[in-house]
């Protein structure tokens, strides 16, 4: 244990701030991206010099925060840190002052890099799966940081070769927040070169999932089979275009020989490169039994071919070709436009995604970093503020104070002392603690939820689309038709003829517009709910959240929103100077409560000096401030302090204030409802079920019952196991359900769901697997979300239905035995270019109609989110 | 109208060329990011002397 932690002891300000300046202190607050926990920290510190100056808060030229408290001063500039101040004359020393004529405030609130926090990134077997090349001489190596934002950022992290010599180039993808580095591994280590990051303001995010990613291969695919057809789909048109225009009159049968020829030539590429996907996938639907819209696309396709090959072969005419290159063309452009996949939204994280990759191990020989698949049982782990509990382990020196808001939505932290058992997951907001580990990562209580077989079930590789329910019935009437046709004019005498209907009608009933229906509704819909802050995994959940009729609710995290706990004084009134001692006293503890105090109380106790602080874990703090004890904590320490309170304990978290011995009153932290969640609980009330799925206690219970409604089920204290199970209750009576959760206790609920959504804070943040990822700010959005997945479903239907008739018109003409391909080539782009814009036109219409394009009453945070 | 037949092989030529570029520019990989560069080119280099001696200009190329 760091000696200065340890308790009762007389503090001075003086010996607080060293500790404060401690760079292992302030690099755990910086873990995880998130500078919470150094917030009210930062505000406290005072400079060690005499660059000091009590001014106003002006903007630190970092990163724009105010700098409470006087900050430092540095070549005329205000920081309000310390690791604001050295990234500042990093940059300077480098030439790169620059980025800070590029924004408003570009920089991000640094920590001190802890030295030997990157240190297990020098592991040869941990370099190796992170490095995407070496040779020796360089590599190359690629980190994802969350905290890239701006131009400014682009531009820093490209100039990163003039902060260190051993950098050769780096270049950075800004929509999948990635910087790609190539760098001589002799001149600096990898774990040099991501604490250069860390010092600069950009912590690479390395989490054991990133690790575990097979690195994908880009989808290119596509394009290239696009760009094929379109080839083809051009030339070809032209050389039909004398035969349509009746020129060949002209021209004479040689041209026309020669134009078919290189048509079918042409052709050739677009059939077996740009199709392949569906032949593949119409045998892969026929060989499971299943009648996918891809098996008459295929059929088409090969009735297409051959019609034309032996028209083309015999000197009949033209053939189809030029039919066929753009229908394919079409058909791709479809798939493409829905293809639209939001990169860095992680759907499918687990909870490897949530662990940091790397933990300090304390040994004889000293604190080493270590990566956290190496850690194994009865290893003693240091486990500092704000960082993860990695596995579950037994708590062997300091005072644990331990959020588990995350694993199991309990909103208040809870105290352990050394001998208490800790879950992993939870994340220590107190001092840094010294663990021993009970089970390996991977067998944790919190793991152990994804054994669940819900969790094996494959979810993306359905055929039960709205468009596939459609093309069984499609395709059994193309099939009936077909050989209708060919029956009938075989009996009237005429088989030559029946044969040409019988290709005709598969020529001019291929799905080419049904096809394109569902991909250019959906598509559009994604587009306008990932503007909206709604980001959804693929069309087809879309249609999913269509039929919900059922919605499941977390509580902490998604209705309530954890951070902006409100707090409330139940006394007579504090007076200003009585606010600011209390503030005083707040700000040298770290506990939660404390610092969410600090908060509230804002400015008020700032550098006022603070005598006699005592700390005493679960209980409470005390100090002398401006000649006064101000006592703050719980009854009992109260009580032990001479203050007896007589009232009756009511639930919620509470901080009991006394003055030299007077008992002022009590603070209530509160869970604050996220706006408008009462309304729209209501409104959703009228349509759907509604269930509340709590893992806190049930002290808020009344305020829920009386926004869910009668008939809701309210179950609070529910392990994650229990939310699966109750979720899967539900579909087992019939119902649709969609589960709106945030945390890893919801993970198997979210999964288990018909529909999972996750709700998230902001990018990068971590988010359980899930179907939909929800922007917090949009809770409220919800309803307008589901209404307008009900409208777009109805515009695919309205789709299929003008697909249907143009068919019909096909149909008819084709089985009369008529079929011309100048018809053909006019009917099927006519249909294509109809539902197209049908379908764009209506989804647009109604996202306006569901209030989703409108401009909401709530600040559109969206607009931090990748857009698509 | 046998010239027709040479028009025929350069049109063929041209745009196969153009097919056959934008096969190349998706396989480096140019359309991987399209939005960076866009950004990438609000910001200028700053210019080469920098205060620091420990930073002699590093090579901007990266492996293939």
């Amino acid at each position: 244990m760091e000696p200065h932690r340890a308790r009762n002891n007389e503090t001075t300000t003086t010996t607080r701030m060293a500790e404060a300046l401690d760079p292992l202190r302030l690099a755990g607050a910086g873990t995880g991206g998130e500078s919470v926990a150094s917030a009210g920290w930062g505000a406290a510190v005072p400079a060690t010099d005499a660059a000091r100056e009590d001014l106003a808060p002006e903007p630190c030229r970092h990163c724009g925060e105010p700098c409470a408290g006087g900050g430092f001063r540095s070549g005329g500039h205000p920081f309000c840190c310390l690791g604001c101040q050295t990234v500042y004359s990093l940059l300077q020393e480098g030439g790169l002052t620059d980025f800070y004529r590029m924004g408003e405030r570009p920089g991000r609130r640094a920590s001190e890099a802890h030295a030997g926090r990157w240190a297990y990134l020098d592991d040869p077997a941990v370099a190796r799966r992170l490095l995407d090349f070496e040779d020796g001489k360089l590599a190359r190596v690629t980190f994802h940081i969350p905290s890239i934002h701006c131009v400014a950022c682009v531009w820093l992290l490209e100039q990163l070769f003039r902060l260190h010599s051993g950098v050769g180039s780096s270049r950075v993808n800004f929509p999948r927040r990635e910087v790609a580095i190539t760098y001589a591994p002799g001149q600096i280590r990898l774990s040099e070169l991501a604490a250069l990051l860390d010092r600069v303001g950009y912590a690479p995010e390395l989490t054991l999932a990133e690790l575990d990613r097979a690195k994908p291969a880009p989808v290119r695919k596509l394009g290239l089979q696009i760009a094929v057809a379109g080839f083809a789909f051009g030339n070809v048109m032209l050389f039909s275009l004398p035969q349509y225009m009746g020129l060949d009159a002209y021209s004479g049968p040689r041209f026309r020989t020669l134009f078919g020829f290189l048509s079918l030539i042409l052709t050739l590429p677009v059939l077996i490169f740009s199709a392949s996907d569906y032949w593949r996938s119409a045998w892969a639907s026929l060989r499971q039994r299943v009648l996918t819209l891809d098996v008459p696309i295929a059929a088409g396709l090969a009735a297409l071919y051959a019609q034309s090959l032996w028209e083309v072969l015999s000197g009949h005419g033209e053939g189809y070709f030029d039919s066929l290159a753009g229908l394919v063309f079409f058909l791709l452009c479809g798939r493409a436009f829905q293809q639209k996949t939001h990169d860095r939204l992680g759907f499918d994280r687990d909870y490897r995604g949530f662990f940091p990759l790397a933990v300090v191990r304390r040994t004889a020989a000293g604190d080493e970093s270590i990566a956290i698949s190496k850690v194994q049982t009865g290893d003693r782990l240091v486990v500092r503020s704000g960082e993860l509990i990695p596995a579950d382990a037994r708590l062997l020196a300091g005072d644990g104070c331990v959020d588990y808001s995350f694993v199991t939505g309990e909103s208040d932290p809870v105290a352990r002392a050394p001998g208490d058992h800790l879950y992993a997951g939870g994340r220590q907001v107190g001092g840094a603690i010294e663990v021993e580990t009970v089970k390996p990562v991977s067998q944790s209580y919190l793991t152990s939820l994804w054994n669940d077989e819900a969790f094996r079930k494959n979810r993306d590789n359905t055929f039960e689309t709205l468009t596939n329910r459609y093309s069984r019935r499609f395709t059994l009437a193309v099939v009936v038709i077909s050989f209708g046709a060919l029956a009938a004019w075989s009996l009237a005498g005429d088989p030559v003829r029946g044969l040409k209907a019988f290709t005709s009608v598969l020529i001019v009933a291929c799905p080419c517009a049904l096809a394109l229906a569902a991909p250019f509704t959906l598509g559009t819909a994604q587009r306008l709910l990932a503007r909206f802050g709604a980001f959804v995994r693929n069309g087809q959940v879309i249609e999913t959240l269509a039929r919900v009729d059922t919605l499941a609710f977390d509580k902490t995290g998604t209705l309530t929103a954890a951070d902006s706990a409100g707090v409330r004084f139940d006394g007579a009134p504090l007076s200003p100077a009585q606010e600011s001692r209390i503030a005083a006293l707040c700000r040298q503890s770290t506990h939660p409560h404390a610092r969410r105090l600090v908060r509230h109380l804002g400015a008020a106790g700032e550098g006022i000096p603070v005598t006699g602080f005592r700390e005493v874990a679960g209980q409470g703090i005390s100090a002398g401030v401006n000649g006064r004890l101000v006592v703050l904590g719980s009854r009992a320490w109260l009580a032990a302090g001479g203050v007896v309170i007589s009232e009756s304990p009511t639930p919620g978290s509470r901080v009991h204030v006394a003055e030299d011995g007077v008992y002022l009153g009590v603070m209530l932290l509160e869970n604050r409802v996220r706006p408008n969640v009462d309304r729209l609980l209501v409104e959703l009330g009228r349509n759907y079920e509604l269930a509340l799925l709590s893992g806190d206690h049930a002290h808020e219970r009344e305020r829920f019952a009386g926004w869910f409604g009668k008939s809701a089920a309210l179950h609070f204290n529910q392990s994650p196991q229990e939310k699966l199970a109750f979720v899967r209750a539900l579909q087992a009576d019939g119902h649709c359900v969609a589960m709106v959760g945030d945390g890893l206790n919801d993970a198997g609920a979210l999964r288990q769901g018909d529909v999972g959504v996750a709700v998230v804070e902001g990018v990068g943040k971590f988010s359980p697997a899930s179907d939909v990822i929800l922007d917090a700010a949009r809770v409220t959005g919800l309803g307008r979300i589901l209404d307008f997945s009900q409208r777009s479903v109805r515009i695919v239907r309205a789709g299929f239905l003008v697909s249907g008739s143009y068919n019909l018109i096909g149909v008819s003409i084709a089985a009369a035995g008529i079929l011309s391909p100048l018809i053909c080539a006019i009917l099927m782009p006519l249909s294509s270019v109809t539902v197209v814009v049908f379908a764009m036109a209506a989804t647009r219409l109604a996202a306006s109609r569901s209030g989703l394009l409108s401009p909401a009453s709530e600040a559109p945070r969206a607009t931090s989110m990748p857009r698509s | 109208m046998e010239v027709i037949v040479i028009l025929i092989i350069a049109s063929l030529l041209l745009a196969g060329s153009f097919l056959g570029v934008f096969v190349w520019a998706t396989r480096t990989g140019q359309f991987e990011d399209t939005t960076t560069p866009a950004m990438r080119i609000l910001t200028d280099d700053p210019p080469a002397t920098h205060t620091s001696n420990s930073l002699p200009p590093s090579p901007k190329t990266e492996p293939s």
